[in-house]
């Protein structure tokens, strides 16, 4: 596997090159936050962020999507039959995806991508896409990663991975998909030893700045009624505004809806994400709802994350640690703590 | 790559008013490619996401029988956006069914059983393609007596009722039909709630198992009634509703704790039920 070092501009340089082969996506100073963007002409990356506001996850899964088509036009001998959209699944990386972020998509991937069915569209965006990490050296105070099976410069889930030694980034080849895409990147110089201990040590010094402990290990022992009946759920939910925040900036939630779209005599169904934070999720077509309540809402939210899917694939929990429903809830309810009385109960 | 979310095309072949009130009509779909219907093939108890291009897809129950061949047929009430513009529609317009999707009732395990049938209101459907099914010739030597207590709220509200008045006429299978009330002197079943009627026909649980299909508050009912007639919560089996849009466990809304009802259920025995959270 490739270790190499490229300065800054060569890097840079490199990346405008990439994008003769592959759609390249790149943190871009968007206002007060980064986002991942298209790296087209006239955008700048910008490298020097914590972490982007919203994960890149849409770039596998679209917030709106269009799945199929159809015509309504009766004088088409195909009216009202829905056909697949077609797809555009050309190669596309995204450089500069923090490790939890592609440790999100890992733990997502267990839900569109599973024995019994795999969703084509999150499939097949997904294997055209590669991941370039570029690990924390400076992780922010909401991080959480190394408690949840990741870390600063976690490689699970990266095809390549990105330190920053301040001239210089060391560039780290990690699968094969991640190989591919640096034989497209000419310039730099290989790594020598010196070079990748400086950049272990890095990584070591990045993951001693995470001090926050957060137990998840008891949790698959709890027995799911008891946890799910706990006193506590009332007094978590009490500032809750079921706003979605927190479930629109999860790189790892992934409830979607369905719907059909029409203009004029031809249409669309389209998915786009969902969140259970809205009644409307679970309301039945009879009125019911079996989450009508909003500390209903709340205690799903924290039950599938560190309790459902703990238990559904026995590998963790549904959380990379990335901090954002912590750092941007409006009400500071927050994961870490919730945890932790999950883990005690 | 195989696509789950890829509606068969089918043509509706024909509609069936069921109810005075008309709010629930039986459809039969042919499919358009005869393919199709070998890769529908389906266990009773299963549903399908019956999908109308321009308004959506609805979670429905399948009221035939794999041993009916040529078609496939749901009964659907009239509730929200997409059963009312189904009900609208006519024989021969094409839509699409997805599916077969989810479980179905435990068939290994009722062999050789008795099998008691308690069904209330518009939830009549998959018990109907279940009765179909075991009084199927091929099948009926495979299950003991067969009993079943199917309640409405008035004559006028049953499904099927000329199937119902053909297996009033068999020997081979047990029919309590009763009603909530009625005003007519010709009426020759039951009046009662089922699960009094229940109470009252069902006589023993011995190598029984019990299916329990109907609205939330029959159910509520009827499950003491079959505790105390003995069965055991392994056999109650319950099918639940919920909404849903993928059907297929991946968009994640009809989750009932780590289960899902579309894929994981929609058939659960009682004695699970009580493990998972009383969520639905």
């Amino acid at each position: 596997m490739t270790d190499k070092i490229f300065s800054k501009e060569e890097w840079l340089g490199g990346l405008e090159a990439l994008r003769e082969t592959y759609g390249v996506f790149v943190p871009v100073k968007d206002g007060d936050f980064h986002t991942f963007m298209p790296f087209d002409e006239g955008k700048t990356p910008d490298f020097h962020y914590q972490n982007s506001r919203l994960s890149p996850k849409s770039v596998v899964y679209p917030q709106s999507e269009r799945l199929f088509e159809y015509t309504l036009d009766k004088a088409d001998s195909e009216a009202d039959i829905v056909k697949e959209s077609p797809k555009d699944y050309s190669p596309k990386a995204v450089v500069g995806i923090r490790p939890c972020d592609a440790h999100a998509f890992q733990i997502v991937k267990r839900n569109f991508d599973n024995p019994e069915y795999r969703d084509p569209w999150w499939v097949q965006h997904f294997e055209s896409t590669t991941l370039v990490g570029l690990g924390c050296n400076e992780p922010c105070s909401t991080c959480f990663c190394t408690e949840v099976g990741g870390g600063p410069f976690n490689q699970e889930g990266l095809d390549a991975l990105l330190f920053d030694m301040g001239e210089t980034y060391l560039v780290k080849g990690l699968t094969d998909k991640g190989e591919a895409l640096l034989g497209e990147i000419t310039g730099g110089s290989p790594a020598d030893d010196q070079a990748l201990k400086n950049a272990e040590d890095l990584a070591a010094s990045a993951s001693k700045k995470i001090s926050l402990s957060v137990p998840t290990d008891r949790l698959k022992e709890k027995v799911t009624n008891e946890l799910f009946n706990a006193p506590f759920w009332e007094e978590i939910a009490f500032a809750c505004l079921n706003c979605g925040t927190c479930t629109f900036l999860c790189p790892t939630c992934w409830c979607f809806d369905i719907q059909d779209e029409v203009s004029g005599k031809e249409g669309d169904r389209i998915r786009n994400w969902d969140s259970c934070m809205s009644p409307l999720f679970t309301l039945h077509g009879s009125g019911h709802n079996p989450r009508d309540n909003k500390f209903q809402r709340v205690r799903q939210r924290f039950m599938h994350k560190l309790k459902y899917y703990v238990d559904k694939y026995d590998d963790g929990v549904q959380c990379s640690g990335c901090g954002r429903c912590v750092r941007y809830c409006p009400v500071n309810i927050d994961i870490r703590e919730v945890c932790k009385l999950m883990n005690n109960h | 790559m195989e696509n789950p979310y890829l509606p068969y095309p089918v043509r509706i072949d024909k509609i069936i008013t069921e109810t005075e009130d008309r709010n629930l009509k039986t459809f039969r779909f042919v499919f358009l490619n005869p393919e199709d219907e070998e890769k529908f093939a389906y266990t009773p108890g299963q549903f399908a996401e019956l999908s109308i291009a321009g308004k959506g897809e609805i979670p429905i129950g399948i009221a035939s029988s794999p041993t009916e061949k040529g078609f496939v047929t749901f009964t659907v009430n009239k509730t929200g956006l997409v059963t009312t513009y189904l009900h609208n529609m006519n024989e021969g317009d094409v839509m699409g069914i997805r599916g077969p999707l989810g479980n179905w009732y435990p068939w290994d395990e009722m062999e050789g059983k008795n099998v008691v049938i308690v069904g209330g209101g518009f939830a009549f459907t998959t018990l109907r393609s279940s009765i179909i099914y075991m009084i199927d010739p091929a099948n009926r030597s495979k299950f003991k007596d067969i009993t079943v207590v199917y309640g409405a709220r008035t004559p006028g509200m049953l499904l099927y009722k000329d199937e119902l008045a053909q297996w009033e006429q068999r020997d081979d299978i047990n029919m309590h039909i009763t009603v909530d009330g009625t005003d007519d002197p010709d009426w020759k079943y039951n009046i009662g709630f089922v699960p009094t009627i229940t109470e009252e026909k069902i006589t023993s649980a011995d190598n029984s198992i019990a299916i329990v299909c109907g609205p939330p508050i029959m159910i509520k009912f009827t499950q003491p009634v079959l505790e105390k007639l003995g069965f055991p919560p392994e056999r109650i089996i319950l099918s639940l509703e919920m909404r849903m849009k993928c059907g297929i466990g991946i968009c994640g809304r009809c989750n009932i704790g780590d289960q899902y009802v579309c894929k994981d259920g929609p058939v659960f025995p009682l004695a699970q039920l009580k493990e998972m959270p009383s969520e639905y």
